[in-house]
Formats: structure tokens, sequence, C-alpha cells
């Protein structure tokens, strides 16, 4: 792990430089091993005594339970969830006619594809209008339009509420510079947060099912809402403020009619991120007893159903892809006018036409009940078939000897003795090393960040489920690294491979963390292998991604005079571009451990020895204490990465003059 | 209101960027200069400037970009805080001025066009122009009705539905000047208003500017770095450097008589004749004989009767009465000197 940090761009302490106190660390840790493996270590300075573990659990307990029942938060919160629940049982009539007031609906599913396709259509023309309507034809035909629908009922709540919250709070942070400084560190430690933290005190406090599904979904959403606002209303150009100022605008009116509109790209671009993240947790609020697809999935899953597990998959994707479309669609979609004197039917004939539609399909389904709904029996869900195939597949010799070859030989070869291996680095020893890659990659303040972080998990009692966590995370991404870097600088060659790469990346990103799982079992069954190999493709997409934006956004007139210079491809290649895109590379690395992070307690779920199976039992439970201290856990090594490669990429960028 | 008492007036005005400008202010040496207030890690935007504006006339204040001139205009507005000293508008200290007071002058009294327009890219041409009529609570009809009426006067009719990304510079700075001139502001502000559009448009703006000012005889104060577009445009000229006026006066004058080193390298490679007007060099004891010159002439357009006139001394008139002789040495002076 001794870095090569040859661009060490200040010195550290006077006598020895950043990188030389990082050997020194990484040459303690490493005779620390040594004496380990040779077994003349004291057991104390192997792992921390669990006399000496302080009861972190129990504190948090009874923290929580002073907040819940002597500060009264719990009757607050029960009453918020009659509210809450209000509107769930409301949205729940209208999309799948839960018996509830207002008592109109179900939609039927022929009225709602209309729509969905003439919003497609006003939005990004006819592909958009194909994608919306197919997306609920498939999803009806297939036999899922109830449960789809259990699933949108909660996001049409939850994705308003954390708009409208994430709306408030970013202006309050953009107006008031003491909310900026307040909520910045809670944002950044609550998107690190592991979803399965956002469960349980969403459970503990508004009830099982819908409510408290619906309370960590919005909570889950709101960070990016908040960015993106306070980041907009902080871009708004100064001399249309000073337009706003000199048209004599007061306060309320420069908010109003200045700061949101100008600011309307990025507030879109947070709503798409809003819906996207609540679609992803909604999924996986499953895990507590939330009715819907991801539900579902998790059943498909569990008893093995891998044909009816793929078909669930599809319309999580295709649902996920239509949103994401469409609400990209709208960020870009400017007014246009219209004449002088356009009448009234011409300016919003689009309204009309899918009005018009919305009736016709809901009239059509009074004497048409297939129009309305698709019973049992009717469908065409090829579940059976699906799984024969799959199951056929998997028979081809070919495939089985090399799933069985990766089985063995990766499991057996690499990734045991990997994770042995770093099992029996003393916690002392490694937390040394992790500040010595802090220090020469960044700096000071990140090893002291690293430093506090790592050792605070050690005292969490939880070091070698973390240590397996870290190991999940680092052999994916290194063999997302492996696999994805060369792929990524191929198609970074030519245009049209980039922009087919970018496409593929940009849809696979909108999906639902919970369906990578789905190709994983499929292959691998429940094992290792298959907890690596979900995260490996769930880490590869920002790596692609990154390294080909990376590589071609290298100034034009570099690469030309490389060219110029006599270079060959790879000439070029190794000492042009790669070292001007290491930065952007470097985001997608550090994108990629953040999305190992999250992946690796999702994949909890085939069954791990890792935080992430630890945090799903607290599910189970009313262990608040101990779910928080897990994910806090994760939580602190996943910032520890964070802080130190963006530090690095933050100075590197500056050294190199971009940006 | 008198006429000739100033509608803008600062005095000893200073506006000062950095951590507790009014401090330092107070407690600064007098006669620092500019990179002595850097050194000290202040930035002096404006410095001790004392200018009059009066009602009707065109001020130019021009500079090199970073010497001051939009944050001077930006103080008269206040849409900067001075730092020290006092700016009054239409007698009215502005600085003491409650913040609803303060809105009421924007909406009624002040226009402002700018650099890169500040159009909002969400409302239409027809929106944008009754958007400070629409501040103000006008009603929807008779702010309809003015905006049309302006937007009608800066040309731009038939592109009222239109957003600005579909108009072109030229056009989206129409839309901006319409913007200034709804409420019929009594003073108007121009931030380099064509800096961003090509020479070809700048020029047909120019005219156009021109035009708009003879009709509507406002209170201008009009900001460029372009010395050909200040003396076209300009009654007087106040050219700052470093957050300061160097000189403040007519363009012949400066051209004339130059005050500092600075000034005078400004204005050395512009083509005097063009901007030195007759009437400046008439000297009013001597008198001359036969046919006078018209005093408002340029020596440029009086050029080819210079060159061929033999008398010494050319009379020179204003309104058909003689104000005194040209020294055709002096004129020829000019004339000879470059370009």
């Amino acid at each position: 792990m001794a870095n090569a940090t040859t661009d060490t761009v200040s010195a550290g302490t006077p006598m020895l430089s950043r990188s030389q106190w990082s050997l020194v660390l990484v040459a303690v840790a490493i005779v620390l091993s040594i004496f380990q493996w040779s077994g003349i270590l004291p057991a104390w300075l192997h792992r921390i005594p669990e006399t000496a573990i302080p009861n972190f659990a129990g504190w948090l307990d009874a923290i929580f339970g002073f907040i819940k029942d002597d500060m009264g938060l719990l009757t607050l919160t029960r009453f918020l969830t009659e509210g809450l629940e209000w509107l769930l049982d409301a949205s729940g009539n209208i999309f799948f006619g839960k018996r509830r007031w207002p008592n109109i609906g179900p939609i039927p599913w022929t009225a709602m594809a209309a729509v969905a396709a003439v919003i497609g259509y006003y939005l990004g023309g006819w592909k958009l209008a194909l994608l919306g309507g197919g997306t609920m034809v498939w999803t009806a035909l297939i036999g899922q339009w109830s449960i789809a629908m259990q699933t949108m009922s909660v996001l049409a709540i939850a994705a308003p509420l954390a708009f409208v919250i994430g709306l408030s709070v970013g202006i309050a942070a953009w107006r008031y510079t003491w909310v900026d400084f307040v909520i910045k560190p809670i944002l950044s430690v609550l998107q690190t947060l592991p979803f399965f933290t956002y469960l349980l005190p969403a459970v503990i406090f508004f009830k099982v099912g819908p409510t408290a599904g619906a309370v960590a979904t919005t909570i889950y959403a709101i960070p990016p809402m908040i960015l993106m606002t306070s980041l907009g209303l902080q871009k708004v150009s100064p001399e249309v403020i000073e337009a706003g100022k000199m048209s004599g605008c007061s306060k309320f009116q420069m908010l109003r009619h200045v700061y949101i509109p100008s600011a309307r790209t990025e507030i879109l671009v947070g709503v798409n991120q809003v819906i996207m993240l609540c679609l992803a947790m909604v999924v996986l609020t499953a895990f507590i007893g939330m009715p819907g697809l991801g539900a579902k999935l998790l059943a498909m899953m569990g008893s093995f159903k891998l044909g009816r597990s793929f078909e669930i998959g599809v319309t999580i994707v295709l649902l996920a892809v239509m949103l994401d479309r469409m609400s990209k669609a709208w960020v870009v979609k400017q007014p246009e006018h219209f004449e002088r004197g356009t009448p009234f039917w011409k300016r919003h004939q689009m309204l009309l036409f899918g009005a018009a539609l919305f009736v016709g399909f809901t009239l059509l389904s009074l004497v048409m009940p297939l129009a309305a709904e698709i019973g049992r029996g009717q469908h065409f869900s090829q579940g059976k078939e699906l799984d024969n195939l799959i199951k056929g597949f998997l028979d081809i010799e070919a495939v089985k000897a090399t799933t069985g070859f990766l089985r063995a030989f990766l499991n057996v070869q690499i990734l045991i003795p990997f994770r042995n291996f770093m099992l029996s680095i003393p916690t002392p020893a490694f937390i040394m090393l992790v500040v010595a890659f802090a220090l020469a990659l960044a700096g000071r303040k990140q090893a002291i960040y690293a430093l506090i972080f790592f050792s605070l998990v050690a005292f969490s009692g939880w070091w070698d489920r973390s240590v397996i966590t870290l190991y999940s995370v680092i052999s994916a991404v290194t063999l997302a690294a492996l696999l994805g870097l060369p792929i990524a600088v191929l198609a970074a060659r030519s245009e049209k491979w980039s922009v087919r790469m970018l496409l593929v990346c940009d849809t696979a990103q909108t999906f639902p963390s919970f369906v990578y799982l789905i190709p994983a079992i499929m292959l691998f069954g429940i094992t290792d292998i298959a907890v690596i190999f979900s995260i490996l493709i769930f880490a590869m997409v920002p790596l692609i991604r990154y390294t080909i934006e990376g590589l071609r956004t290298v100034p034009p007139e570099m690469t030309e005079a490389a060219d110029m210079a006599g270079a060959t491809r790879m000439q070029k290649l190794v000492n042009v571009q790669i070292p001007l895109a290491l930065p952007t590379m470097a985001v997608g690395f550090n994108q990629a451990i953040m999305f190992a992070f999250f992946m690796v307690i999702i994949a909890a779920f085939i069954g791990t020895q890792d935080l992430g199976q630890e945090l799903q039992r607290t599910l189970a439970g009313t262990d608040l204490g101990k779910n928080f201290v897990l994910g806090i856990c994760v939580a602190l090594m996943a910032l520890t990465f964070d802080l130190t490669i963006m530090k690095w990429t933050a100075d590197k960028k500056r050294a190199l003059g971009l940006q | 209101m008198s006429t000739d008492s100033p509608v803008i007036s600062c005095k000893n005005v200073w506006k000062v960027f950095g951590n507790d400008p009014k401090k330092f202010l107070e407690n600064m040496t007098p006669g620092m200069s500019f990179d002595d207030i850097r050194a000290a890690g202040y930035i002096a935007g404006v410095k001790d400037v004392s200018i009059d504006v009066h009602k009707g006339e065109m001020l130019v204040i021009m500079g090199l970009s970073g010497s001051g001139k939009s944050t001077l205009v930006r103080c008269f507005s206040r849409l900067h805080d001075i730092t020290g000293g006092t700016i009054s508008v239409e007698g009215q200290d502005i600085m003491s001025l409650p913040e609803k007071e303060l809105i009421e002058l924007r909406r009624s009294k002040m226009g402002m066009v700018f650099q890169s327009f500040g159009l909002l890219p969400h409302r239409t041409v027809l929106e944008n122009v009754a958007f400070p009529l629409e501040m103000r609570g006008q009603d929807k009809h008779t702010r309809r009705e003015r905006a049309l009426e302006v937007v009608k006067l800066v040309g731009l009719e038939g592109r009222e539905e239109y957003f600005p990304r579909e108009l072109s510079g030229g056009q989206q700075q129409r839309v901006g000047i319409a913007r200034s001139l709804a409420i019929e502001p009594d003073i108007w502000f121009l931030d380099e208003p064509f800096s961003a559009l090509d020479p070809l448009i700048r020029k047909e703006m120019q005219d156009e500017f021109l035009r708009l000012q003879q009709l509507l005889n406002k209170t201008i104060v009009f900001i460029t770095h372009d010395f050909d577009e200040a003396l076209r445009l300009a009654d007087r000229i106040a050219i700052m450097k470093d957050g300061a006026v160097e000189q403040c006066d007519t363009p012949d004058q400066i051209v004339l008589h130059p005050a500092t080193e600075y000034v005078r390298k400004f204005t050395e490679d512009i083509d005097k004749a063009r901007v030195v007007h007759a009437g400046v060099l008439a000297i009013s004891d001597v008198q001359g004989e036969g046919d006078p010159v018209d005093a408002g002439a340029t020596i440029k357009q009086l050029a080819k009767q210079i060159v061929q006139d033999t008398r010494a001394v050319i009379p020179v008139a204003k309104d058909g009465k003689i104000i005194g002789g040209m020294n055709r040495d002096d004129a020829l002076t000019i004339l000879l000197e470059n370009g």
C-alpha cells in the first residue's frame, strides 16, 4: 500500500515529508503484522479486548429511549403517521383500489398507459411516448399491475414530500449561512449511511408497512434535493439578480420571480434525483414489510423462482428508465412560444388530448373489464418457462464450467486467502495502513479523520465484520477496475462507442440496486461470488462512465500536440490522456467505492458475514442502538475513502490547471 | 427642483471590499494608494469619488475592466452599499433610505441595462418588459399595454411572445432596454450595454440609443470601456482608474487638456480633430473677419475649409451669434497631429 506520491503538493512537517510519514506508518504496520503472524504479538494488540469496548449500542438505545418516550417524540411521530397514512390511503385508492377515501380507484390500466404515453410525447416525442405507454402495457400484461401500482402509490406521496422539504431546506441553506453550516456535515453523513439505517428508525417511529416505508423513502431522497436547490440558487447570474432588484422586487418577489425560475434547471435535476432515489428506496423498503414490487421480488428470489424474479426485475427497470427519461426530458424542455392570438385549445392541445384519452379509456373500462384490470390467468407471465430456460442455459457445459471455475478458482485461490489475510492484520496495523493511505493521497486533515473514523469502528465492537465488509468492497472494486477500465479505454477511442457506452452506463445507473442481485443469483446461486459479482457490476458503471468522460474531455490541443510529437496511440494514452483524465477517473473510482459500500449491504440478502447481515438482522427486532452503530460503521469507512479521494482529486485538478 | 441642482450627487464616495471595510476605512491613513490598500487585504472598488450628474445630461464613465466603473454605478442605485461618503439622488440621501423606500425609488425612478442583458429566461419578451410593472403591482391590462408600447419603441414588434433564448444578442439587448424604460424612469443606467455585441450590431444599437435619447431626454449614466463609444455619446466623460476618477470633463477638454499622464495615454491614439469642436477653440476676445464657422462643428468636419482658408483668425458663431475667433494655426495643429 506504499503509494508513490511523487506529486505531494505541499510538504507536511519540516522533518519528514507527507509521503515519508506514510512510509513510516506502513513499515510499522508491516512489523506489527509480522509479529502477529509469528505469534509473538500480545492478543490485546491484535484485537481490542471485549472488555475495552464501550457499549455504544446501549448508550444509543438509552438516548433513543429518552427521545422517544420521555420527550414524547413517539407521540408526535404517531400523530404524523395518521396524516401520512391518510395520504397514502388516498393514493392507494387511486392507484390500486385500496378501500379507502376517496373510493374512486383504481384507475384502469389502459387510461394510465394512455396518459403516460401522452406525457411522454409532450416531453420527448414518439420515443418517450412509446417508453411511457409500453412500460405500462408491459406491467399490466405480465400481471404485475397491482403490485407495481402499490409501489407507485407510495412513490407518488414520498417524492413530492421529499421535493417540498428538500426545496424549503435548500432555500433556507442558501439564505442563511448558519443553516448551511449546520446541515452540510449532516448531509454528507446521510448520503453515506446505508439504507438499512433509515429503515429501522422509520419502523419504530412510524409503524411497520407503507407509512414507515414512505418515511424512509422520503428522508432518503431529501439530501440531493437540498444540494441541488442551494446550488441552483447560488448559480443565478448576478446580472439577473441585479435586474430583479432594479425592477423593484421585494425579497419575496425576488425569490418567487427571479431566483427560483432562474434555478429551474438545477431544481429539476434535483426532482429527477428525488424520483430515482425514491424508486430505489421504495423497492428496498420491502425489507420492512412494504408490499409492492420489492416485496414480490424479495419473495421470488427467496424461493429461487428466477423466471418471475427476472420479470419483476424488468418491470422495475422499465419503470426506472421511464421515470428517469421523462424527468430528464422535463429538465431540458424549454417553453415554446405561441404566436399571438393562438386559440386556447391549440395552446393546451396536449393537455386536452391526454384528458380525452383518460376519460375515453375509463369509460371503455366500464363496459370492458379487461381494459380495467387484467386478472389472474389472463396475463402473459412466462415465469415457469423462463425458469426452465435459465436452468437450461446454466446447464450448458461451457457455462457450467465457467461459473464453476470462477466459483472454485476465484473463491478458493484469491478471495478467501485475501479475506483471511485482511483479518490477520492486527487492528492497530490496519488503522495505520488506512491513515498512511489518507496521508499520502490527501493530507494531514484527511489522515486525522481516517484515524478517528477507523478507531471508532474498532471500538464499535464490530471490527471483524467491518473488515469483511471492506474486503468485499475492495475485491469487488478491484475486479471492477480490472474489467471496467479496459472497456472504458477501448470505448473512449471512438466517438460513436463512447456515446453508446455512456448511454448504457446512464441507463444502468437508473436501475434500483436491488435489480443487480438478480443476475448474480442466477449465475452463481447463493454464494460469496454472487455477492462480489453483484457489487462488481454495480460498481463498474461509474468507473466506466467517468473514465470515458475523463478521456474524452482531454483538451484536443493536447492530444493534437502529442500526435504532432509523433506519439503512438499507446504513448499518447499513457503520457497524455490518462494523466489528464486521472482526476475525473478518480471521481468515478470514488463513486464505485461508495456504490460498493451501498451494494454490499444489500447483498447481505444473499447471505454474507459482514455488517450488512447484522444490519438486516436488526430489522427483525427493535435493536435501534445496534442498528445505528452498524450503520455508522459503514458510513465512517465510506466517508474516509470519500474525503481522501475527493481531496486528492481537487489537489490534482488544481495542479493540472483544470477548472 | 431647480434645473441646476444635480440629479445624482456623490461626495467622497468609498466602496471598499474586504472583511470589515467600515472599520478599515475609519482607521485608514489618508492618502493610501490603491496598492497600499490591497496590501492591507482590502480592495478599493470606488476610491474617494465626488461627481455630480445633472438633469438631462449623459455622463459616460469609462475605464479599463476592474477600474471600478461598474461598482460606482451600482453604488448610485444602491445595488452596492457604499462604505463611506454620501450619495444623494434628487436630494435624498439613498444610504439612509429604508428598504421599502429604496424599492419604491427603483420602481419609479430608475432603469438599468446590463452588459449580458440579465433577462429572465422563463419569461417571454413581453413578460420580461412588463416585469418591473408587475413588481410594482400594476394590473395586467395596463402593464401589457405599456409593455407593448415599449416593445414597439425598441423595434421588437412581432416578437412579443418569443423567449430570450430565441433572440439574437442585439434583440435581447433591445428587450433589456425596453424593460429598463417600461417604468418611464428619470434616471437611466447603462452598464456596458453594447460590449457583448458584434461591432456591426453595436453601431446599429448606438444609433438606436441616440434616437431613443433624443426622443426621451433622460438623465443617463453610461458605462463603457470603448473610448470611441464614449466620444460618440457623451456630454461629459469620467475616466476611472483603480477606483478613482482621474478626470471628469467634456470630450473636447479631455483630449485637449488631459489632467493626468494616464488620461493622456488613454487619449493618445484618438483622432482629436473628430472630437474637438470649433466652439472650444474659439477665443472670446478675438473677433476675426468674414464668414463664421459653426461652433458645433468638429475640426474634422471643417477640415477642408481650415486648410483652404487664408485667414489667421476664423470667427466662430453659435446660434448665429459670433462668440469669438479661432486661430487657424491651433485648428491646423489638431487636424494634422495624428490620423
